[in-house]
C-alpha cells in the first residue's frame, strides 16, 4: 500500500485557494448575463427570447432573476444575443422568509457545519457539482464543513431540484428529523423556482414551497465555487451577493 | 444470437411476411430511411414479435404509444440487424376496454415498458405479471392516467397523504431474514432511489428497486411545447449526459424536417459527444474507487475528473455541455486551433488515467471488491436488453455508433472494447478502454475538421421520427412527433439507465450485502436519466 501513500505525496495540494484568494483558473464557472442592461432594442428581444422569463423590466432597466436563468445561453454575444455575461461565482444569497423563524446558527457552526444533500429531482448536474465538494479541488473539509449521512447529525440542508411530486414527503420529513438550529441551501435553478421543469402536474415550483429556504444558490448547475459560497453566507463568513436586492421580487418570496 | 439466423434482407422482407402471415400483415418500406413497417392486429403480436427476435435477430429498442383521436397507436421499436435500420410493428386499437397481449414473455426487455405503458396511459397487457403502480407510486389513485391527452400537466394534481395500510407485495419468509430498506435519503450524495434487499444479514437473496421518485413528467409536460423549449428539457432531464440526449432529440427533429447538417457540425458534435463520454467514464471510476473506499484512487481520479470539468467548461462555456446542440447543427462555432489543444489536454488526461489504472490493477485490496462480484451473464444481458459499458462488459459488443451510425460515426475508426467476465472489473475495464477510445475520436475528429457552416437554414415540418445516440451510459432512443402548429406532440425518451435499471438486480442478488455499493458503482447509473 506504500505506493498509494507515495503517490498521494507526489501528488502535491490542488487545492483551491479560494476563499482565501479568488480562483481565477478557467472553466470553473459558466458565468451568469448581466443584470441591470438599459432596455433598448437588443436587450428587450434577448429578454423575450429568455426561456424561462429570467429577465424583469423595471422602468428603463433590465433586471435578471438569476434564481431562473438556467445557462441556455440565448441572450449571449456570439450565439444570438447581446447582453454580456460575467464570469465569478460568488452569487449566493440569503433569502429572508417570514417562516424561518427557528434559532440562528451561531458563532460555533462557523467552522464546524454538517450537511445532509437531498436530492429532490435533481438532473445529475448539480448532484456531481456537489459531489465535487468533497474531491480534492475544492475539499470542504479544510473550512470546517462536513457532508453527512444523516439528517439527525445534519445543521443544513442542502437540496437540489425542483421537488418532485414523490419527494415532497421525504423532503419534509427529512426537514423534521433535523435538530435546531436547522438552515435550508436550495441550489440550482430547479431547486429556486422550478426551472425548466416546474410547477406542474408533478414538480414544484421549488424547495421554498415544501421548507422554509435560508440562501439561494444560483445557476444550473452552480459551479463548486458558489456552492462553497453559499455555505458560507449560510455561516455568515462571507457577505450575500446583492442581486438580489435590485431584483424585484417575483413569486411571491421577500428579498432583503 | 447476435447474429442473425436467417436471411431476410430489407428487400425480401415483405415476401417473408407474406408467407408466414398470408394476408395479416401489412408490410410498407420506408426507404429513405431503411425502415421496415409491419401493421398488424393484435393477435398475432406474439407471433410476429416471437419471429422479429428469435429468428431474425432484431432486437428491442423501445414501446412508443401515441394518442390517435379515436384509437391508440402502439409502436414496437426494433433494431440491430444490418442492412435494415429499424423495424417497427404498428398496432391501432380502441381507446377504451382494451387489452393487448403482452410480448414480455418473448422479449423481456420489453417488461418496463409494458408497465410504464400501463401505469400512464392505462392500457392494460394480458398476461404480463406485475401491473400496477410502476412510475407512480401507490399514493395515486389508480384512475389517474397522466399521458393520456386528456390529462392536464400544468394543474397541480391534488395532494394525497401516503395510505398507513400500504405494505410491500410480499414479505421475506424464512429463517433469519428480514428486509433492509435503503434509500430515498441515502448515503453521502446518493440520486433519491429505493431498495427493499431481502437478506439473511450478509448475502442479499433479493432486490427490490422501486424508482421513479425522480419522475418530473419530461415526456407529458413536453406536449405541446415548441421545439427550442423541449430541447432544454432534453438537456436537462438528465444533465450527466445532456449533450447526448440533446443530439439524439435533434437528430429526430432534424429526420422529420428531412435536414442534413453540415459536415462540420457533425464532426464537432462527435468531438462533444465523446467529451461528455470521457468525463462521464472518469467520474465513474472515480465512483468505483470511492464505493471501495480506496481513498488516494478516489482522489487521483476526483482530481481528472475537475480538471476534465474545467476543460469543458473553458473549451464550450458549460462545464456540462448545455446550450450547445440546436436543431440543423450547433448554437456555436469552435477554433480548429482549439480542438486541437482540448484533443491534447485529453490526451495527456488519458495518459494519467491509465496510470491511475496500473496502479489499480495490481492493489489486492481492491481487486478483492470488484473481481468476480455483481456477475451479469451474457445471455442475461442479452434477454434484458441491456446496453452501454454494461452489455459491453458481458460480452456483447452493442454500441450504436457501429449498429446504427448516425452524425457521422460510419467514417471514424474506433474500437468497441468488449470484455465477457460480466463483473464489476470487467465493467471498470470496459470503461477505462472506452475513455481511450473517446480521446482517440476527438484527436481523429480535431486533426480533420472540415471547414464550413456549423448550422443550415431550417425549417420545422410535421411528422414523427427516431433519433438515437450511443450516450455514455449506452443507447439511447427518442422518438418525436412534431404537430403541424410546430410543437411537440409526443416526446418518447427511452433511456439507456431506464434499460440497465431492468437488470441490477441480476448483479446485486446472491452477493454479500456490503458489496451492494460497488456493484451500484459498477453500473454507474442514473436515476435523472431513468426516471425522467
Amino acid at each position: 500500500m506504500t505506493k498509494w501513500v507515495l503517490k498521494g505525496l507526489k501528488t502535491g495540494i490542488v487545492t483551491t485557494a479560494y476563499p482565501d484568494r479568488d480562483e481565477a483558473a478557467p472553466g470553473v464557472s459558466p458565468g451568469l448575463p448581466g443584470s441591470g442592461l438599459a432596455f433598448d432594442e437588443e436587450s428587450s428581444s434577448d429578454a423575450e427570447r429568455c426561456p424561462t422569463q429570467a429577465f424583469i423590466r423595471d422602468g428603463q432597466r433590465l433586471w435578471v432573476d438569476y434564481r431562473r436563468c438556467v445557462h441556455c445561453f440565448r441572450c449571449a454575444p456570439g450565439r444570438q444575443g447581446s447582453t454580456q455575461w460575467q464570469g465569478g461565482y460568488e452569487w449566493a444569497g440569503r433569502l429572508s422568509d417570514a417562516r424561518n423563524k427557528g434559532p440562528e446558527l451561531g458563532e460555533v457552526f462557523q467552522t464546524s457545519l454538517h450537511i445532509r444533500v437531498v436530492d429532490a429531482g435533481a438532473c445529475g448536474a448539480c448532484l456531481s457539482e456537489i459531489e465535487q465538494l468533497n474531491k480534492p479541488y475544492y475539499n470542504i473539509h479544510r473550512l470546517g464543513f462536513f457532508i453527512t449521512p444523516t439528517p439527525r447529525d445534519a445543521d443544513v440542508l442542502l437540496v437540489a431540484g425542483p421537488v418532485t411530486d414523490h419527494m415532497r414527503m421525504t423532503l419534509k420529513k427529512v426537514y423534521e428529523a433535523m435538530p435546531t438550529p436547522k438552515k435550508v441551501v436550495a441550489v440550482g435553478a430547479c431547486a429556486l423556482s422550478g426551472g425548466v421543469f416546474g410547477p406542474s402536474f408533478i414538480s414544484g415550483a421549488g424547495v421554498s414551497d415544501i421548507i422554509p429556504v435560508d440562501v439561494a444558490v444560483p445557476g444550473c448547475p452552480p459551479p463548486p465555487l458558489a456552492l462553497i459560497h453559499g455555505l458560507l453566507v449560510m455561516v455568515d463568513r462571507k457577505p450575500s451577493a446583492s442581486w438580489l436586492s435590485t431584483t424585484p421580487v417575483s413569486g411571491g418570496k421577500e428579498d432583503v | 444470437m447476435e447474429n442473425s439466423m436467417d436471411e431476410t434482407t430489407f428487400q425480401s422482407l415483405p415476401d417473408a411476411v407474406a408467407k408466414r402471415w398470408p394476408g395479416q400483415v401489412q408490410v410498407n418500406l420506408d426507404v429513405r430511411r431503411s425502415t421496415c413497417l409491419l401493421t398488424c392486429d393484435s393477435r398475432l403480436l406474439p407471433d410476429i414479435c416471437e419471429w422479429v427476435c428469435s429468428t431474425s435477430g432484431f432486437r428491442f429498442a423501445t414501446l412508443v404509444v401515441e394518442e390517435e383521436p379515436a384509437q391508440w397507436l402502439l409502436r414496437y421499436v426494433f433494431y440491430g440487424r444490418s442492412g435494415i435500420v429499424q423495424l417497427h410493428i404498428l398496432l391501432r386499437t380502441a381507446k377504451e376496454n382494451v387489452a393487448i397481449p403482452s410480448i414480455s414473455g418473448i422479449v423481456h426487455a420489453a417488461d418496463w415498458h409494458e408497465r410504464e405503458t400501463e401505469d400512464l396511459f392505462g392500457i392494460i397487457f394480458t398476461g404480463h405479471p406485475r401491473l400496477g403502480d410502476f412510475v407512480l407510486h401507490e399514493e395515486w389513485p389508480e384512475d389517474v392516467k397522466p399521458m393520456r391527452s386528456a390529462f392536464d400537466a400544468h394543474l397541480p394534481y391534488r395532494r394525497r397523504e401516503l395510505d398507513p395500510e400500504w405494505r410491500p407485495h410480499s414479505i421475506v419468509q424464512s429463517p433469519g431474514a428480514f428486509m433492509m430498506p435503503i434509500g430515498p435519503v441515502y448515503s453521502d450524495v446518493a440520486e433519491s432511489a429505493h431498495f427493499l434487499l431481502e437478506t439473511v444479514g450478509e448475502d442479499v437473496i433479493r432486490t427490490i428497486p422501486r424508482f421513479f421518485y425522480k419522475y418530473r413528467g419530461v415526456e407529458k409536460i413536453s406536449e405541446g411545447l415548441p421545439v427550442e423549449q423541449v430541447i432544454l428539457l432534453s438537456e436537462r432531464f438528465s444533465g450527466t449526459s445532456a449533450f447526448a440526449h440533446s443530439l439524439a432529440f435533434c437528430q429526430a427533429v432534424e429526420d422529420i424536417a428531412g435536414v442534413d447538417t453540415p459536415l462540420r457540425a457533425k464532426a464537432l458534435r462527435i468531438v462533444l459527444a465523446e467529451l461528455e463520454r470521457l468525463r462521464h467514464h472518469i467520474a465513474a471510476i472515480a465512483g468505483i474507487c470511492g464505493s471501495t473506499a480506496l481513498s488516494v484512487a478516489t482522489s487521483q481520479a476526483g482530481i481528472l475528473e475537475e480538471e476534465i470539468l474545467r476543460l469543458t467548461g473553458s473549451f464550450t462555456g458549460h462545464r456540462y455541455l448545455f446550450g450547445l446542440n440546436r436543431p440543423g447543427g450547433l448554437t456555436r462555432d469552435f477554433n480548429n486551433s482549439t480542438c486541437l489543444q482540448v484533443a491534447d489536454d485529453a490526451a495527456r488526461l488519458i495518459e494519467r488515467l491509465f496510470k491511475l489504472n496500473d496502479m489499480l490493477r495490481f492493489t489486492s485490496s481492491f481487486l478483492d471488491r470488484i473481481e468476480e462480484v455483481g456477475i451479469v451473464s451474457r445471455e442475461q444481458a442479452i434477454a434484458y436488453g441491456l446496453v452501454g459499458p454494461i452489455a459491453r462488459a458481458s460480452g456483447l459488443a452493442r454500441d450504436l455508433r457501429k449498429a446504427l451510425p448516425y452524425c457521422g460515426y460510419e467514417t471514424v475508426a474506433f474500437d468497441v472494447p468488449v470484455e465477457t467476465g460480466g463483473d464489476g472489473y470487467a465493467r471498470l475495464r470496459v470503461l477505462f478502454h472506452e475513455a481511450e477510445q473517446s480521446a482517440r475520436i476527438i484527436r481523429k475528429m480535431a486533426a480533420t475538421l472540415p471547414d464550413g457552416e456549423i448550422a443550415g437554414p431550417f425549417e420545422y415540418a410535421a411528422g414523427g421520427a427516431l433519433g438515437w445516440v450511443e450516450a455514455p451510459r449506452g443507447a439511447a432512443f427518442h422518438w418525436v412527433r412534431i404537430t403541424e402548429s410546430g410543437t411537440v406532440g409526443r416526446y418518447r425518451l427511452t433511456s439507456p439507465s431506464f434499460i440497465n435499471w431492468h437488470g441490477f438486480h441480476l448483479a446485486a442478488e446472491d452477493f454479500a450485502f456490503q458489496d451492494f455499493p460497488i456493484i451500484m458503482a459498477t453500473f454507474g447509473l442514473s436515476n435523472a436519466e431513468s426516471d425522467r
